[in-house]
C-alpha cells in the first residue's frame, strides 16, 4: 500500500492539520463563530420592510381627528411617535439629522375641514434618501388615515373618502436608490482598503524579520503606529476625490451640503479605519490572520450600518450592534451632508463619536503593541 | 568603565529555561566572542542586553544603563545587527541607510548617508534593491547600517554566516578597526578562526556559560593532552582508539590523527600500543580551541542525560 494513496498519509495529514488548527486559536474561533453569528444577525436583522421607523408630528392642536389619525398610523407598525414638535423648522431638523424618517403635519385646521367635509389635509414629509425604508409606511398611508377617519366621523357624518394626503419624499423626490448607495459606497470602499492595508503593518514586519530590527532601534509604540497609518490618509484622500467625483459625473448624485464639512468628516473616518486596521495587526500573528479578522469585521459592518438595508428597519438590538461600527457614523454624516444639506450642528454628534473610535482605537492599539520580542 | 556588566541572567520561553544564570563582563574597546552550539541561548543573551527581550531574573549595566529601567537609553547607543538580514528588502541600500540615519535622528540625514555609503564602497549600488543583494553585501550593508550612528557598543549575532572567506576577512578586519577606534564589540560566531581573533571568548551550552577568558586561557584551562598519530593505517587506528580508555575524542585531519583525552596518563597508556607499531608516529600536540569546544559539547550532552 505504498502506492499513490495511503491511508496511514491521510491520516498524517489529517492529524496534523487538526493539531494546527486547534493550536491556532484565532483561526479556529473564527471558523465557528462567525457562520453562526452571521446566520444569527443577518438572518432576523435585515428587513426590507421596516416597520417602527422613527416619526415626529407637528401637531398644532390636539383635537379627535388629529389624535385619531395619530394612533392609526402607530398601529400599522410602520411609525413611532418619538417627537411632537410645535413647529416645522424643529421637524426638519429632527430630519436632516436622521433622528427621524417621517414628518407628518396635521394643520390646525384639520378637524374644522373634517367636520365641514371639506378636503382635510394631512402632510406628510419622509425621508426619501433610502427610498427603501419609507415606502413600505407611505403605501400604506391613505386607507390607514381614511379608515381612521371613517370610525372617528362616523357620527358626524362625513365621507372620509375626500381625505388628502399629500406625501412629499424628501431630498430624493424620485426614490433613486443610487442616491442612497453612493455616498454610502465612499464608505466602504474606504472601510475595505484602509483596513485591510493596515491590518498587516505589523505582521508584515514580523514576517519579514524587519521587525526585530524595528524594536532594536529607537522608534517609540506612538512613532510605528503613526508611521504606519498616516501614509494610507493619502490614499484614503485619493479615493475620496475619485468617488466623490464618479459620484458627481456618473450617477448625478446632488451635492447640497458644504463641501469642507464633508472632507473634515472623511478625513476623521479614514484616521479611525487605519487605526482600527493598526489595532488588527497588533492583535493577529501573521498576515493571513490579519485578513481573516479584517474580514470577520468586514460584513457585519456592511450590513448591519445601515448602507445595504435600513438602519431603523432593524430590531434594536441589531441597532446597538449597528453603532459600534464606524461605518454606522460615517453614513449618517455623508447622507445628511452631501444629500441634506445638512450644518455642522446637525452631525456635530456623529462626528464626534467617529472621533471618539480614533481615541478608542489609538488606546487599544498603543496597549497591545509589544515593545520587545518577549 | 565596562561596556557589559550582566549578572545572573535567566529567561524562560514557556517553562523552558533558555538563558541559565549567565553573567557576563565586557570591557570597553574589547572583541569578545560568544560561542556556543546552535540554540545554547547566544541570541537570547544578546537581544537581552539590547532591550529586545526582558530577563525573568538577573540584572546588570550596558553602557552604564539599567538594563532593565533603562533599555531605551541603551538601543541608542548599541547597535545590534540580527542573525537574519532585517532590513527591507524592498528599499534601496540608500532608503535604507536613509530610514535608519532619520530612526537615530542623524543630522544633516544625507551627509551621513553618504558618508555610510563611501566607507564602506557601497557609493555605485546605493540604488540597488536590498533584497537582490548577495549574502557578503547584505552583511556589509547592515554592519554599515548598525555603525552609522555612531554606537559605543555593537552586537553582533552570527554576523558571517553564509558570508565568503574573504568578505568575512574583510568584515573582521573592519571590526579591528572599529574596536581599535573604542568600540566595544560583542560577537557571537561558530567559527572557530573567527573566536580566535577575538581578545577573548565565552562559550555557553545549554543556557550556561562554561568558560570564558583569552583563546590560550580556555584552552589551558580546559587541561586536555593532545596527541597526534601519522603513519599507515589511520582509518583503524582511529577505530580501535574510539573504545580506548582514556580518549575522548579521535579527529582526523589531513593525514594524521588528532586523539585528545583529559586524563593524560590513561591517554598515554592507550597510545603506547599504538606508538608500538612499525611506521606509526606518536607525538604530543598542541591543544585547538576546536578540541576544546567539542570536549564542551560532548560533557553538556553527557549532563542532559
Amino acid at each position: 500500500m505504498s502506492g499513490l494513496f495511503s491511508f496511514t498519509r491521510l491520516g498524517a495529514l489529517l492529524v496534523k492539520e487538526f493539531i494546527q488548527m486547534r493550536r491556532d486559536r484565532i483561526t479556529f474561533a473564527m471558523m465557528l463563530a462567525v457562520p453562526l453569528m452571521q446566520l444569527v444577525l443577518f438572518g432576523y436583522a435585515i428587513n426590507n420592510d421596516p416597520k417602527a421607523l422613527p416619526a415626529a408630528v407637528v401637531a398644532t392642536s390636539q383635537d379627535r381627528y388629529t389624535r385619531a389619525v395619530i394612533s392609526a398610523l402607530e398601529i400599522t407598525g410602520y411609525y413611532r411617535f418619538d417627537h411632537v414638535v410645535r413647529t416645522v423648522e424643529e421637524g426638519e431638523r429632527l430630519m436632516a439629522s436622521g433622528a427621524v424618517v417621517f414628518l407628518v403635519t396635521i394643520p390646525s385646521d384639520f378637524a374644522r375641514r373634517v367636520d365641514r367635509d371639506d378636503d382635510p389635509t394631512i402632510l406628510i414629509e419622509a425621508d426619501a434618501t433610502d427610498p427603501a425604508a419609507a415606502s413600505g409606511a407611505i403605501s400604506t398611508l391613505g386607507t390607514v388615515a381614511a379608515s381612521a377617519l371613517a370610525r372617528e366621523s362616523g357620527t358626524v357624518n362625513a365621507r372620509p373618502s375626500d381625505i388628502e394626503i399629500v406625501v412629499h419624499r424628501r431630498y430624493n423626490p424620485e426614490g433613486i436608490s443610487q442616491y442612497n448607495i453612493v455616498p454610502g459606497l465612499l464608505g466602504v470602499i474606504l472601510q475595505m482598503t484602509m483596513v485591510m492595508m493596515t491590518s498587516i503593518a505589523l505582521t508584515r514586519e514580523s514576517e519579514r524579520g524587519t521587525m526585530e530590527n524595528l524594536l532594536a532601534m529607537p522608534a517609540s509604540p506612538i512613532e510605528i503606529m503613526l508611521g504606519k497609518v498616516l501614509p494610507y490618509l493619502i490614499v484614503g484622500a485619493v479615493q475620496v476625490a475619485v468617488v466623490l467625483t464618479a459620484a458627481r459625473l456618473l450617477f448625478g448624485i446632488p451635492f447640497i451640503g458644504s463641501v469642507g464639512l464633508l472632507l473634515s468628516a472623511v478625513l476623521i473616518f479614514v484616521f479611525a479605519l487605519v487605526l482600527l486596521g493598526y489595532t488588527i495587526s497588533t492583535i493577529a500573528r501573521t498576515q493571513m490572520q490579519a485578513l481573516q479578522l479584517t474580514f470577520f469585521f468586514f460584513l457585519p459592518s456592511i450590513l448591519l450600518s445601515g448602507f445595504m438595508f435600513p438602519f431603523r428597519g432593524m430590531p434594536d438590538w441589531a441597532q446597538w450592534i449597528g453603532e459600534v461600527f464606524p461605518l454606522t457614523h460615517f453614513l449618517r454624516v455623508i447622507r445628511a451632508v452631501m444629500l441634506k444639506g445638512a450644518e455642522f450642528s446637525a452631525v456635530a454628534f456623529e462626528t464626534g463619536i467617529l472621533a471618539a473610535f480614533v481615541l478608542i482605537y489609538s488606546a487599544v492599539a498603543l496597549t497591545r503593541f509589544r515593545r520587545t520580542l518577549d | 568603565m565596562n561596556a557589559i556588566e550582566v549578572a545572573g541572567l535567566v529567561k524562560r520561553f514557556g517553562g523552558k529555561t533558555v538563558v541559565d544564570n549567565v553573567s557576563m563582563t565586557v570591557a570597553g574597546g574589547e572583541i569578545v566572542g560568544f560561542l556556543g552550539p546552535n540554540g545554547s541561548g547566544k541570541t537570547t543573551t544578546i537581544r537581552m542586553m539590547c532591550g529586545l527581550l526582558t530577563p525573568d531574573a538577573g540584572q546588570g549595566r550596558v553602557l552604564g544603563y539599567d538594563l532593565l529601567r533603562e533599555a531605551r537609553k541603551i538601543k541608542r547607543e548599541v547597535g545590534y545587527m540580527t542573525q537574519r538580514f532585517s532590513f527591507y528588502e524592498d528599499l534601496t541600500i540608500e532608503e535604507n541607510l536613509a530610514f535608519v540615519a532619520r530612526l537615530y535622528e542623524l543630522a544633516p540625514a544625507k551627509a551621513h548617508v553618504e558618508r555610510a555609503l563611501e566607507e564602506l564602497g557601497m557609493t555605485s549600488r546605493r540604488r540597488q534593491m536590498a533584497g537582490t543583494l548577495s549574502g557578503g553585501w547584505k552583511q556589509r550593508m547592515a554592519l554599515a547600517a548598525c555603525i552609522m550612528h555612531k554606537p559605543r557598543l555593537l552586537l553582533l549575532d552570527e554576523p558571517t554566516a553564509g558570508v565568503d572567506p574573504q568578505a568575512r576577512r574583510e568584515f573582521w578586519d573592519e571590526i579591528h578597526r572599529l574596536a581599535a577606534d573604542g568600540l566595544t564589540v560583542l560577537v557571537s560566531t561558530h567559527y572557530m578562526d573567527e573566536a580566535e581573533r577575538c581578545h577573548r571568548i565565552s562559550y555557553i551550552s545549554y543556557g550556561k556559560l562554561i568558560a570564558s577568558g583569552t583563546v590560550v586561557e580556555v584552552v589551558r584551562d580546559a587541561k586536555l593532552a593532545t596527541y597526534v598519530v601519522s603513519g599507515a593505517d589511520l582509518a583503524a587506528i582511529a577505530a580501535s582508539l574510539k573504545a580506548a580508555p582514556g580518549v575522548e575524542q579521535v579527529a582526523p585531519f589531513g593525514a594524521t590523527l588528532h586523539v585528545v583525552g583529559s586524563d593524560r596518563a590513561a591517554l598515554e597508556r592507550s597510545l603506547e600500543p599504538v606508538a608500538a607499531r612499525d611506521g606509526v608516529r606518536v607525538q604530543e600536540g598542541e591543544t585547538s580551541l576546536e578540541d576544546v569546544f567539542i570536549q564542551f559539547m560532548s560533557r553538556a550532552e553527557d549532563n542532559m542525560r
